[in-house]
């Protein structure tokens, strides 16, 4: 606004572009993608066009790792590269590049175009890393905006099934919805401090008595984002949604999008002090661990299962929301991780076993997977032996730093319920695993092999699962020095 | 104080529409209704000294934006909706929670306006600022804009398009 600070510095310097350059490189391999879509010959660019996006994506890691060496805000003060946005740019950025190899088998046998299927993914990811990187409420709207739009596109592209329409119109609606309140939360916050920038918000709040308005723009700033990160009373859409929507996407989507929303929050709850945080968080934490894990275990289709797992899961990282900053920011950061690779890697195997059309959902349809297939069995016990917290697997420590930073917090109500619900959880991840190794196989045909891609997916998530699990220390560290560089 | 009356008349014109747009079962008489709401909303742009603002309301919403609209709804040819019952549970949970969440909030804005809200005089109003705002402070935001419009356009491809067409191109190829 001020016209001396425009003079000074009238055009964006190349240090700003270097700030959201695994964004601009996102971008660019997205409309690459498009514009050779329909050049490319349809029989063969299933799979030109899939390496492209897996060539954008690792770009985009090779981007933020060298972006890391410049921190720093850009766009007068719109995004800040710090320690913090690279852990969920390179978070985001792996993610996305291990659903684009889970993603070129199933396309082939779902007989989905895949022209415009990479791209949102690419897209998607732009709107994601913008939201771990914005430090401003009006470019973290639209950057959520990016990230939901092209996931509720992406939800539908089963179009042979009608369960996926479904799922991407719910998903659509409600989600909507849920962005009007951020929207609206936003308003008020712009109402109560005169500023939608972060660290404007951070000093006005502290400088002075808190307005009641910035509690209500908290409050409604939280129905929004905890409507994407599926936590519970705002969880209702989970299951349809999961079960509609193509497998690999589902990895997708409860994950990066959710990496990048649990960011926001972190920002939102601890770099603003968010007035408030503590009862409107515990109420969340709770009643999505407790909701969760109780419709989980009635469940007999496996997407429906680990959807209700995603909401327990997102209870037990919200618990880390309440905690002390300095403790809760790297617990959540380490969880996010843990949690992502874990849950993809569940993924992959529920794609590679559904078969055309995704017929083979059921819990029966998995007994004796363990016959008929102990590499895929092996695999999917693992990821499912660290969605319960098993030691050696990433999702112990996970919960392990999230209960004990709860508790140096003294919220032992918090953690009693939560360890409750583990143990809870336990029964029906367990369930899964003897279906899959005690029970006769139903059906004795053999199973397609593996094709390398997503051979390749699952090594790279079963890796990191075995990996946060043995030797935590070095993820933890860094998020430690992220949570610094949050509050400085 | 006419400022204060002029609010008022506009504000419950703006409500009213909205309602009236939900209440409509022709998809022509909800989006006429949504012009009243957008030009009444201009009208309020208006009050807070935001002149080009209101302009630009009048002019893409008001206008270009609803001219598509009718558009759409006389290519589609869309005619009545069907009544529905409505669901059990909107009526015993969601209209009370939405009049407990519109009390609350209105009871905040009532008690705590005037201690720490923002002038209208201190916003910017006139096309210099705003574009100051939106090419230079807001650059990136209004510029990723063009991405959310994409991928928007995307989505109506791929979801307008015809399932088969994959195996199709196959058995032309």
């Amino acid at each position: 606004m001020s016209l001396a600070f425009q003079a000074s510095q009238a055009l964006p310097r190349g240090t700003d572009y270097l700030r959201i350059l695994p964004e601009l490189v996102l971008s660019i391999f997205g409309m690459i993608i498009m514009v050779l879509d329909p050049v490319v010959d349809q029989r063969r660019n299933q799979k030109a066009l899939g390496t492209l996006a897996l060539i954008g994506s690792l770009a985009a890691i090779a981007s933020t790792l060298w972006q890391a060496r410049a921190p720093g805000l850009a766009f007068w003060n719109m995004v800040q590269v710090d320690t913090f946005s690279v852990f969920f740019h390179f978070l985001i950025t792996t993610i996305t590049a291990v659903v684009i190899l889970t993603s070129y088998e199933y396309m082939e046998v779902q007989q989905i175009r895949v022209g415009e299927y990479y791209a949102l993914i690419l897209f998607g990811a732009v709107g994601m890393c913008l939201m771990s990187s914005a430090v401003e409420l009006v470019l973290i709207f639209i950057a959520l905006e990016i990230s939901s739009i092209s996931t509720y596109i992406l939800a539908g592209f089963r179009r042979r099934a009608a369960i996926s329409s479904e799922a991407s119109i719910k998903y659509f609606l409600l989600g909507s919805f849920a962005t009007a309140f951020f929207l609206y939360g936003v308003a008020l916050m712009f109402g109560a401090t005169g500023s939608t920038s972060i660290p404007t918000i951070e000093q006005h709040l502290r400088s002075g008595s808190i307005p009641v308005l910035a509690y209500v723009a908290i409050a409604l700033m939280f129905v929004g984002l905890g409507f994407k990160v599926a936590a519970a009373p705002f969880h209702v859409w989970t299951p349809d949604v999961y079960e509609g929507a193509p497998a690999p996407i589902v990895g997708f989507m409860s994950t990066a999008p959710k990496a990048a929303v649990f960011a926001v929050l972190l920002r939102i709850m601890f770099q603003i002090h968010a007035p408030g945080r503590l009862g409107l968080i515990w109420v969340a934490a709770a009643l999505s661990m407790t909701l969760g894990n109780i419709g989980a275990l009635v469940q007999q289709n496996v997407k429906r299962l680990l959807a209700y797992s995603s909401i327990a899961h997102a209870g037990y990282l919200l618990v880390a929301f309440a905690a002390l900053p300095q403790n809760g920011i790297p617990s959540a950061m380490f969880y996010t991780a843990s949690y992502a690779a874990m849950n993809i890697g569940a993924f992959a195997v529920v794609s590679h076993f559904g078969g055309a059309g995704e017929r083979y959902v059921t819990l029966e349809d998995y007994s004796g997977l363990g016959r008929r297939s102990p590499v895929l069995a092996a695999a999917l016990t693992l990821f499912l032996l660290s969605l319960i917290g098993i030691p050696i697997t990433a999702g112990f420590f996970a919960k392990f730093y999230v209960f004990s930073a709860a508790l140096q917090a003294n919220l032992v109500g918090l953690v009693i319920i939560g360890v409750i619900n583990s143990a809870v959880a336990a029964y029906y991840y367990l369930r899964v695993i003897v279906v899959v190794y005690m029970h006769d196989p139903r059906d004795e045909s053999v199973l397609p092999a593996v094709p390398l891609e997503l051979g390749a997916a699952l090594a790279i998530t079963a890796l990191t699962t075995i990996y946060l699990g043995l030797l935590p220390g070095r993820v933890l560290d860094y998020a430690s020095r992220s949570a610094g560089d949050l509050l400085h | 104080m006419l400022h204060l009356v002029l609010f008022l008349i506009f504000g419950a014109i703006c409500v009213a529409g909205a309602v009236n747009l939900l209440v409509q079962r022709h998809p022509i008489n909800s989006a006429l209704s949504l012009v009243a709401v957008m030009a009444s909303l201009a009208v309020e742009y208006l009050l807070l000294g935001a002149e080009f603002v209101a302009a630009v309301q009048v002019i893409v919403y008001a206008g270009a934006i609803m001219v598509l609209f009718v558009f759409v709804i006389m290519l589609l040819n869309a005619g009545e909706e069907a009544r529905t019952g409505g669901s059990r549970v909107a009526i015993l949970f969601g209209i009370p929670g939405m009049l407990a969440g519109s009390l609350l909030v209105a009871w905040v804005l009532i008690t705590h306006s005037g201690t720490q809200e923002v002038s209208a005089g201190a916003l910017p109003g006139p096309p210099r600022e705003i574009a100051n705002l939106l090419f230079h402070d807001f650059l990136l935001p209004f510029e990723v804009t063009s991405v959310l419009v994409l991928i928007a356009i995307m989505g109506a491809v791929v979801l307008a398009a015809r399932p088969e067409s994959i195996e199709q191109q196959k058995r032309e190829g």
